[in-house]
């Protein structure tokens, strides 16, 4: 995929994270919010955010590494897709 | 000794942390049989209260319907108390076989199985029936027996908004290339009050070659015209490819579930669920008075009917006195609170005011959702209404929280 720079992915993740997740209007999510710690992400959910990080950004996450703490907060999540970047 | 001074220590320490947190769960003794009226010790020790009940799943008032208990009787004389075996080995009478028959007529099915609750159909059939080829997707606010039969399966899983059928739309076209789909939810769902649209959720499983699995525990046997259930509120009866439900809630209150849905399906639960396999299934005695709750609804609406008027009045009445409720129409009818202390205070006045409600917090509904839920009964009577109805007033009316809106009280008591 073409290049994509640190902030643009974190705010890609965050919209994502706030439009499949957030039902209330009125909650702020920030990208320190802890997601599934806190309860706003189930461990169920976690499927989408893993096929929609797989496909936007073209990698594979095994499946051992798509574990709830990776996936507490967009900052984790952006540590974890840099892994697989190529 | 196993059980160490190191071990006893950690679970004490686990214990004092669930009571800091506010959330020790205590039970109420009650001293007589589970009815509108009811005699309640709580705390324990102290002098037992009449008092009205507001909050049970008795949603047609038959727990001690008298004819229930006499076919109760009945059955323990015929057929024994105990099976000593599980279904496959000697432990299926006549009768678990006429129950199974007697619900496939009443929900509409092809075939039904019966399990020793409805958690244990939820827990027992996902794993039965999928694979890791397969996908679930469930709304988000499903009953935690369904999440905990959703974990002991190897299938993946997936959720929607709850209710939203954009969202569920969109998880159908993801998941597209799966062997199986099974879309899951609750008929009712139990804290909120409010009914899936089965309609919408049928049209889009046929749409996409899914499935769909409704637990509807908190709809048999009242919920649609002749109260089969919340299928056959939306018209989609024959329709729903899976249906689990309980015995344990409006159906006489005692113990036990089913599922009941396609042949194929329930065979292979007959072949795999494990709760059946390694469990003994329902006892005889309610066996029978299952059986005598279905000829009761079978022959007459009448209790599903009085149940729907008095939901409507008790639904009128708080909402006229300025209360904020979750909107629906089925018998439970959640008083929104919105802070924790608050919810339990104003149960504890309840109780003073001879009113059995309780009030419910994170973490069983979501943070900043506290309530208390309202369960109405065909087993009320107007009295018992205009009572809850004074209590409630009087006791909204020492909070000064009638007629404020959600912000408003959340202002004057926080989340």
């Amino acid at each position: 995929m073409e290049k994509i720079n640190l902030d643009e992915m974190k705010d890609l993740i965050l919209n994502y994270v706030t439009k499949e997740y957030i039902d209330d209007e009125d909650e702020v999510i920030t990208y320190d919010t802890p997601l599934i710690s806190s309860g706003y992400v189930d461990s169920f959910s976690m499927v989408s955010l893993l096929v929609f990080l797989e496909n936007k950004f073209k990698i594979k996450i095994p499946p051992s590494k798509a574990t709830p703490e990776a996936f507490d907060s967009v900052n984790s999540i952006v540590l974890l897709v840099n892994q697989y970047l190529k | 000794m196993s059980y160490s001074d190191k071990t006893r220590n950690l679970y004490q320490a686990q214990l004092g942390d669930i009571r800091n947190a506010g959330i020790y769960k205590e039970e109420r003794f009650i001293h007589s049989s589970q009815a509108a009226d009811i005699e309640v010790e709580y705390p324990s020790g102290s002098d037992r209260m009449n008092v009205i009940n507001m909050c049970a799943n008795n949603y047609l008032g038959l727990s001690s319907h008298p004819e229930v208990i006499k076919a109760a009787h009945d059955g323990l004389e015929k057929r024994g108390y105990g099976m000593s075996s599980v279904r496959f080995i000697c432990g299926t009478q006549d009768i678990h076989r006429e129950l199974e028959k007697k619900v496939t007529e009443f929900l509409g099915t092809e075939d039904t199985i019966l399990f020793p609750s409805c958690m244990d159909a939820n827990a027992g059939v996902f794993e039965a029936i999928l694979t890791s080829e397969d996908i679930m997707i469930s709304d988000r606010l499903v009953h935690a027996s369904i999440i905990d039969g959703m974990r002991l399966c190897s299938a993946q899983h997936d959720t929607f908004k709850h209710s939203n059928m954009e969202h569920l739309e969109e998880k159908l076209l993801l998941h597209s290339d799966k062997r199986i789909k099974l879309v899951i939810t609750d008929g009712v769902f139990s804290m909120d009050g409010d009914i899936a649209r089965l309609d919408e959720i049928v049209r889009l499983c046929e749409k996409y070659d899914a499935m769909v699995l409704v637990d509807d525990s908190h709809s048999t046997g009242f919920i649609g015209r002749t109260g089969r259930g919340t299928h056959e509120l939306y018209n989609v009866v024959g329709k729903i490819d899976i249906i689990t439900t309980t015995f344990g809630k409006a159906l006489g209150g005692a113990s036990g579930g089913c599922v009941s849905g396609r042949k194929e399906i329930v065979d292979m639960c007959r072949q795999r669920a494990r709760p059946y396999l390694f469990s003994n299934t329902i006892a005889p005695v309610i066996v029978s008075g299952v059986l005598k709750v279905f000829e009761i609804l079978s022959s007459s609406t009448e209790r599903r009917d009085k149940l729907e008027k008095n939901t409507a009045y008790w639904r009128k009445g708080l909402s006229d006195a300025g209360f904020i409720l979750k909107e629906g129409e089925s018998p439970i009818v959640p008083v929104m609170l919105f802070n924790a202390k608050l919810s339990q205070d104003f149960s504890k006045d309840l109780y003073n005011e001879g009113i059995y409600a309780i009030g419910f917090f994170f973490p069983v509904v979501p943070n900043g959702q506290a309530r208390i839920r309202t369960q109405i009964s065909a087993g009320h009577e107007m009295h018992h209404l205009d009572k809850a109805l004074s209590a409630f007033i009087k006791t909204g009316k020492k909070y000064e929280i009638l007629g404020l809106s959600k912000e408003q009280i959340v202002a004057k008591f926080g989340l």
